[in-house]
């Protein structure tokens, strides 16, 4: 196969952080290649200086032999390279032909949109595809997977002669997936070339002919995808780390499960239209029981469903035994769960002094009627010490405060009058290794006064340095546990 | 002063950061002060005590019924209604008052007491409708206003027919046109109903709910806050103020009739506005509300002691709401960088 696409040498940095290191990749022609490695690897910023999304990088990137340096994406675009999103760009209130032709409608010679034919053609192009949909439907109609498969077809309608698909399947059922499968080696046999991002080793396996895994800003290693299997892929995206904190997860954990201690938090057959189906599990106490998947998995989802703030479709909970209602968040509050979700800016009061923000959950608990600021400020105090919160200042805007200790103050919140269960969504996320340590220290702290907590992540090391027992979430079903039993993170990987 | 801000902030603050953290305050009162001059200067009648409780009770029925919009400003809501609900609750005050035989209404006559409690309760009424169409429907606060502003309308218009009614109960006779000796009952009213809101909106649980719902919508959902019941909780009391603002208009009208509060809504509005409370919400309050009635209020009074065309008068008071809107967007854009600055 001759080179279609050739990157030499290229490299590119944010500021003084160096996302990636110089990277040779080539893509041949009728070849669909997948780029596999862990979050922040550097797989999306290079695809993003491929796709034109990024202008300014080192090293030099060739098209069919010549080099290119594209303005935007649209350059890239009318040279043929196109990009399908992994949160599809598609307007759901328009039609399935009207996305098709999303800013090139064909126009009549009054110069009016032209339907009869942007239907015809819409109709054409996805006939091609092997897509049975009425182009005059509603993109907000069909499933997901339909609408990515029409996406597709908008990018090809375009011209592109190479696509790149970032977590094409990370929301598809396995029939989808083989759908979607069977449209990409058919562009495959037309001489089209796709790049094929992914978390989901095995469909990385399944479709590609190629595979680069990136670990760090750098390319690791590439290989024919018929000479290598899941554990080799996983080896190299994980390598060798160096580090205390790095070292625990990489070599085998123990996960010291508490099976007899009293079950705090039961959850039976959740369910959330797409979002999560058919999840059940109990929290005991004492117990930090992490869930772990990908983006999109669900598990982000179901925590956010356990505080009332997007409330359950089925299913049953119950808190010491009792069943409980969880339509709201105020509900979620009283029936004893807390909740730290994972953006900062939707749980914290930027321009609200520290201490406000400390109390919030908690004023009820300080006086009926009345605020008592004295009283606030003297918790806040106490928060600010035990937390090690910099600057120890209980009167300053919170948003003058570095992320880590915002992350603190959140945690804080629910720390006055503990919860039953406290419930952590990436409570590690953006954190210098400083600050997470000190996240796992709290936790710790938690979990020995006997309260169950739950967090859930997309990041392994996050699960792999707080739980006792682990769930693997796939496409919204839980598909392993570990428990009572040595984990490592290659052992998490391949289970998710 | 340099001493103090260095011990506020916790370490050393430039004056002009103090002054961009603040100008949401500052900026209200140096156009008071401006006002105030500049009436003074330019007409010897302006500054009397006379005129001085003339803007007061000028500004009564307006300030009234801005209390209850801080609330729903400062939750980032907006109400439309709030000038409809006080014509129909001072309608339906007088609907339920013996009338003059010359006054053409079908109305029925009960105790002054009665008319009072149905017409509060009526308020209560509008306000809930308001605040489930917002919480439980979940229209927009200023559709659903605007739907209540045409049902306000629509109440007025049913129950008064064209005529003008013009006695009401003796309670409100007394708080809307009445004085306590130099003192007008309505400015007390006024003064107490900015002294209570206050008092909810600083020392309160609830205020304090107020301010978080406003500042941070989904934080406070996340806190386990009722943000539905909050965001009830102050269309109601929006309601009710302009209800009541409605029942001392009829009687410092001296008459109760259609449309007669239509320019209290840009009116009300403008004082939240211009007094600095913040449009996005959680920030500002009663202090801005009163700053924001006196501009208003100086403004209205002073532009009628000078020789000036008093169709520019519309104008100019246009040009100022339009000033205080750039203000207070900017006012929150600057407060935040001082914030980011500060870390």
């Amino acid at each position: 196969m001759s080179p279609l696409l050739q990157l030499r040498g290229v490299s590119k940095a944010f500021g003084g952080a160096i996302a990636l290191r110089e990277i040779d990749f080539t893509l041949g022609s009728g070849e669909i290649h997948g780029l596999v490695g862990e979050n922040g690897a550097g797989k999306s910023t290079l695809m993003k200086i491929i796709a034109g999304v990024h202008t300014s990088y080192g090293g030099v990137m060739e098209l069919d032999g010549r080099p290119v340096q594209f303005a935007s994406p649209a350059d890239a675009l009318a040279a043929g390279i196109g990009m399908v999103h992994q949160e599809l760009s598609a307007v759901r209130t328009l039609t399935i032909a009207e996305n098709v032709f999303l800013g090139v409608q064909p126009l009549n010679r009054f110069g009016l949109v032209d339907w009869p034919a942007m239907i015809s053609g819409a109709r054409l192009l996805l006939d091609g595809l092997g897509i049975d949909v009425d182009p005059r439907a509603s993109m907000g109609s069909i499933s997901l997977g339909t609408q990515q498969l029409v996406e597709l077809a908008r990018v090809l309608f375009s011209g592109a002669r190479i696509i790149i698909l970032d977590e094409p399947t990370s929301a598809l059922s396995p029939p989808e997936t083989q759908r979607l499968f069977a449209v990409l080696r058919r562009l495959r046999e037309e001489g089209r070339s796709l790049i094929f991002i992914s978390h989901f080793l095995d469909d990385v396996l399944d479709i590609c002919d190629r595979v680069t895994v990136f670990r760090n800003g750098g390319k690791v290693a590439d290989a024919d995808t018929a000479e290598i299997d899941k554990s080799w892929l996983i080896h190299q995206m994980i390598g060798h780390t160096h580090g205390e904190l790095e070292e625990s997860y990489t070599n085998a954990l123990y996960l010291d499960s508490k099976p007899d201690a009293a079950v705090i938090l039961h959850a039976e057959a959740l369910s959330l239209d797409a979002a999560f189906h058919d999840v059940s599990f109990d929290v005991r106490a004492g117990e930090v029981l992490g869930i772990y998947g990908y983006l999109g998995s669900g598990q982000l989802d179901l925590a956010r469903s356990l505080f009332g703030k997007q409330p359950l479709k089925r299913g049953r909970v119950s808190v010491d035994g009792r069943l409980v209602k969880l339509s709201s968040t105020a509900k979620a509050r009283a029936a004893g769960l807390a909740f730290v979700p994972e953006s900062r800016r939707s749980m914290l009061f930027a321009e609200e002094p520290v201490f406000k923000n400390m109390t919030i959950s908690i004023l009820q608990r300080i006086g009926r009627l009345l605020l008592h600021p004295t009283a606030e400020r003297g918790i806040a105090q106490n928060h600010i010490a035990s937390l090690h919160i910099r600057p120890p200042v209980t009167d300053r805007p919170l948003g003058a405060l570095s992320g880590g200790n915002q992350q603190k103050v959140a945690l804080a919140r629910w720390l006055t009058h503990l919860p039953r269960v406290l419930m952590l969504s990436e409570p590690t996320r953006g954190m210098d290794v400083g600050a997470k340590e000190d996240v796992v220290h709290i936790v710790r702290g938690l979990k020995a006064q006997g309260i169950g907590i739950l967090v859930v992540s997309t990041e392994p090391e996050t699960v792999l340095s707080m739980a006792d027992r682990i769930l693997v979430m796939k496409k919204g079903r839980v598909v392993h546990e570990f428990a009572g039993e040595a984990i490592s993170k290659d052992r998490l990987l391949a289970a998710a | 002063m340099a001493e103090v801000m260095r011990g506020a902030g916790g370490r050393g603050v430039t004056p002009l950061a103090w002054v961009r953290a603040r100008l949401r305050n500052i900026a209200p009162f140096v156009t008071l002060i401006f006002l105030v001059v500049f009436f003074a200067l330019a007409s010897p009648s302006f500054v009397s005590v006379a005129n001085f409780w003339n803007i007061l009770t000028q500004i009564s029925v307006t300030g009234i019924i801005a209390v209850g919009l801080t609330f729903v400003i400062l939750c980032a809501e907006i109400d439309l209604s709030v000038a409809a609900i006080a014509n129909a609750i001072g309608i339906i005050a007088a609907f339920f008052t013996l009338q003059d035989a010359s006054v053409n209404i079908a109305n029925i006559a009960l105790p002054g007491w009665a008319a009072i409690v149905i017409a509060l309760a009526a308020a209560v009424g509008l306000g809930l409708v308001n605040a489930i169409g917002i919480t439980r429907v979940g229209i927009p606060s200023f559709i659903m206003t605007l739907a209540m502003l045409q049902i306000g309308a629509g109440i007025c218009a049913m129950l008064v027919r064209g005529q003008i009614a013009y006695a009401v109960p003796d309670l409100a006779l007394t708080l809307g046109s009445k004085s306590l000796g130099p003192v007008p009952w309505i400015v007390i009213v006024l003064a107490i109903t900015l002294a209570v809101a206050h008092v909810v909106l600083t020392y309160t649980r609830f205020g304090r709910y107020v301010y978080m719902v406003g500042g941070n919508r989904e934080a406070a959902e996340y806190s386990g806050v009722n943000v539905k019941l909050i965001i009830s909780a102050v269309m109601v009391i929006s309601a009710v103020c302009a209800g009541l603002a409605g029942m001392l208009g009829v009687a410092y009208f001296g008459s109760a009739q259609q449309n007669e509060f239509d320019t209290y809504l840009l009116d009300s509005i403008s004082a939240v506005v211009v007094g600095g409370t913040s449009l996005f919400g959680g920030q500002g309050g009663i202090g801005n509300t009163i700053i924001g009635l006196f501009v208003l209020g100086v403004l209205n009074n002073g532009l009628d002691h000078v020789n000036i065309d008093s169709f520019l008068k519309i104008l100019i008071r246009g040009l100022i709401l339009l000033a205080a809107l750039v203000i207070n967007v900017y006012a929150q854009r600057m407060k935040a960088t001082a914030i980011a600055a500060e870390g």
